[in-house]
Parts: structure tokens; C-alpha cells; sequence
């Protein structure tokens, strides 16, 4: 890969010979295990932290799938009882002439968790194998990750203010359903994942391939 | 900060910092109130100081234990419906997952909106309290700050906001909603912990604790 932008080789901490607490900043000698300063564990590059990032990530894939077969909430009213799954709540939604809202559940619940898996695999493979994609591209890509994780959660909170609220005794009532679990696991497996990427890595071995334009 | 190609042998470790996300190393600079000293490659921040940003850190903890403790006393959201009608608190809000494993999600969300926001309030007072009073650091301040900062991706009441509001129009059509006084109170500790977010500055907390 040509680097096309030069002033991005920087000189890092681990070669300077020091390991740099991820925590306070703080930098010790290579070898130091535990920052005198914060008390975080000090890894300079942790070589288990990609089969973390693995496990926690597909601990993830697997809770989103029965997040989304099963039932998210279930509404009963008068004469009916509905169940409804993430998506098929959206839909709705979309039908009722809410087409906003339901774009907003899709995104935070379908879309945003998706991409996440998508990004958080590049990421880790393209930290082992390398990529054509330049390190400032991938290290926003992880930013974005970091930051929008979280947001996932609105489906469970709206689930929850549903639930807690609309219990009008036989006019109306929603309880929620078993896939607010596997979702909200799901949400903190993906968040894990991504805590587990040491983003440093992204970094690593930018000299060489600036100067070995392979 | 800017000088990051140099040699650093003949500086003290303590006067170096890394970029906790790619590693690159600086020499530190005294950043003037109100400037940041960002990262050259990965533009990260890695210090920002601001004045007086101590004591209104402290302000801003001491509004956000009070408006959670609100939150919970007051009622949060009342709907009405052919006569019927039903409030709920926030508390019951959090804990609207009963019956077996569902339990562990009203777990979650309790933690998530509640439990972690006020514990992360009252760790920077704990932390940042002595410090604002020019007294010595309190004992467990290194612990404390530490906790606060690795409970931060879990605190997720800006993300409750918003699933308030998309709530609130799933319900509109279903059912008249008044807001309640805890609603407010959430709506205020919302804008409290981002702005209490916004003013640490990392870099110089962790300096003024540090015990060497």
C-alpha cells in the first residue's frame, strides 16, 4: 500500500521502548505491568485481544438472531392480542402513517447493528492481514463504532416505557416479549466486541508499508 | 503540543503522553484554557483544559444525584384512556420486565438509566472534590476515577431521552399522555451528565491524582 499521506508515520510509544496506559496517557518503561499513576493493566499490544474481539462478536451475532424471530412486544387489546417482532412493529408503524418513527426503530434496531458487525469483522481482519483502506479511514470507522454502539438500546427503553404505561386494564395492554432480552444482549456482546479492539493496531506497521509500496 | 518526531531520551516519562488510540507519542505542553491538544494522526484529544472547570464539574454531579433521586420520587408519565388511566414512575419504567429471564433486562435498564449516572456523579465528586478545595486527593481517587471512566459507554441516559420520544408517538395515538415532573427531571439530567462529559478534561485529572 502507498502511503499518501507521509506525516501520519509518527514515532509511538512502543518504539521509544515505553507502553502508554490506555487509560490516563501516561507512559512506563516497556515491561511495566500496571500504571503507577491510574492502576490500569498495561499491554502494549495484547496478542489475545483479537480473539476477544472474535468471541464477544459472535456472542453478539447469535443473540441478534432470536432478537429478531422472536416476539419484541405483545398488545392486547379488547378483542385482539398482537405479537410483534422488531421488524414487523416498524412496518406497522410505517402502515399507521408514522413512517419517521418507524425509520428511526429500523435504523437504531436493524441497521445500526448490522453495520456494526460488518465494521467490527473488517476492522479485525484488516488489523492481521492489513488493508488497502488507510489507517485515518479505518480508525473513523472504529470512532463510529465506539460512539454509535450504545444508540442500539432505544428499542429496548421504548419497550420498557410501553410496557410500564399502557396497562389499561382490558382496553388495552402491552407486555414485552422475550426478544428484549436477546437484544439487549446482543447490544452488549457488539459493545464488548468493540472494547476489545485495541485500535492501536490500525496504526502498527504504517512504516513499513510506506516504504515497501507492495 | 506539536512535536511528536523528536527525541524524547531526555525527557522524564511523566512529562510524555501516548495517544491511548494509536500510540503515537508527545512530548506534554501546558494547553492554555480553552485550547485542546489533539492527537496529529488520529485527532484524539488528549487535553483540554477549561477554567473553573473543576468547580462546575462539581456543581454539575451534585444536580445530577439530585434530579436522579427526583426522577424516581415523582410521577414520570401518565396515560389516559376511555377513563382509564395509568401513571408510571420511573422506576417502573425500569423494572417493566417481570417473569423469569426478562428480569435481567429490567436489571439492564435500571443500571443503564438510574444506578450507573448516579454513581458515576458521585464518583467525580469523590474523585474531583478534594482536589477542587485545594485539599490532598482523596485516598481512593485513582480507583474511583478509573471506575467512573469505564462505566461511561454504559450510561445511557441521552439514549433513554430519545426512546422517551419515540414512545410518546407510538402512545399519542393510543391514548391522551400528560408528562409528569420526573420527566423533566430526567429531560435536565440528561443535559447535566453530557455537559459534565463535555468539561473533563482527562488529562489534567488524572495529573492533579496523581500520587507521585
Amino acid at each position: 500500500m502507498a502511503l499518501d499521506r507521509p506525516e501520519l508515520i509518527h514515532l509511538t510509544a512502543r518504539e521509544a521502548g515505553l507502553v502508554a496506559c490506555r487509560r490516563c496517557t501516561r507512559v512506563w518503561p516497556l515491561g511495566t505491568a500496571r500504571c503507577a499513576r491510574c492502576g490500569g493493566q498495561l499491554v502494549s499490544r495484547d496478542p489475545r485481544a483479537l480473539s476477544r474481539v472474535w468471541a464477544w462478536w459472535a456472542a453478539g451475532v447469535l443473540a441478534y438472531i432470536p432478537a429478531n424471530l422472536w416476539p419484541m412486544l405483545s398488545t392486547r387489546t379488547l378483542f385482539s392480542t398482537e405479537e410483534a417482532t422488531i421488524i414487523g412493529g416498524a412496518v406497522e408503524l410505517w402502515q399507521y402513517g408514522n413512517p419517521g418513527i418507524a425509520l428511526i426503530i429500523l435504523v437504531a434496531s436493524v441497521g445500526i447493528p448490522i453495520a456494526k458487525f460488518l465494521a467490527i469483522a473488517f476492522l479485525a481482519l484488516s488489523s492481521r492481514r492489513g488493508s488497502r483502506t488507510s489507517p485515518a479511514r479505518r480508525m473513523q470507522l472504529y470512532e463510529i463504532v465506539e460512539y454509535i454502539g450504545r444508540w442500539s438500546m432505544i428499542d429496548v427503553f421504548v419497550v420498557a416505557i410501553l410496557a410500564s404505561l399502557v396497562q389499561l386494564n382490558v382496553v388495552a395492554r402491552i407486555d414485552p416479549g422475550p426478544a428484549s432480552l436477546a437484544f439487549a444482549l446482543s447490544v452488549i456482546f457488539t459493545m464488548l466486541s468493540a472494547q476489545a479492539f485495541d485500535p492501536r493496531t490500525i496504526w502498527d506497521g504504517i512504516e513499513d508499508r510506506a516504504r515497501d509500496p507492495a | 503540543m506539536a512535536d511528536g518526531t523528536g527525541n524524547f531520551a531526555d525527557t522524564a516519562l511523566d512529562g510524555l503522553i501516548a495517544c491511548p488510540e494509536c500510540d503515537a507519542l508527545y512530548r506534554a505542553a501546558e494547553v492554555a484554557h480553552g485550547q485542546r491538544a489533539i492527537c496529529a494522526r488520529c485527532h484524539t484529544v488528549l487535553i483540554s483544559p477549561r477554567r473553573h472547570a473543576g468547580m462546575a464539574i462539581i456543581s454539575l454531579a451534585l444536580a445530577a444525584v439530585v434530579l436522579v433521586l427526583g426522577a424516581l420520587w415523582f410521577p414520570f408519565l401518565r396515560i389516559d384512556r376511555l377513563g382509564f388511566s395509568q401513571e408510571a414512575s420511573l422506576w417502573q419504567v425500569a423494572t417493566s420486565f417481570v417473569g423469569g429471564p426478562l428480569l435481567a433486562v429490567s436489571v439492564a435498564v435500571t443500571a443503564a438509566i438510574l444506578v450507573l449516572p448516579l454513581v458515576r456523579a458521585m464518583l467525580l465528586l469523590y474523585t474531583l472534590g478534594p482536589i477542587v478545595f485545594d485539599r490532598p486527593p482523596a485516598r481512593q481517587a485513582a480507583r474511583a476515577f478509573r471506575l467512573s471512566e469505564s462505566l461511561r459507554p454504559w450510561s445511557m441516559a441521552e439514549i433513554f431521552a430519545i426512546g422517551c420520544a419515540v414512545s410518546l408517538v407510538k402512545i399519542a395515538d393510543l391514548a391522551q399522555v400528560s408528562l409528569g415532573p420526573a420527566f423533566w427531571m430526567f429531560a435536565g439530567l440528561v443535559v447535566v451528565t453530557i455537559a459534565q462529559d463535555r468539561l473533563v478534561d482527562r488529562w489534567s485529572v488524572w495529573r492533579s491524582i496523581d500520587p507521585s
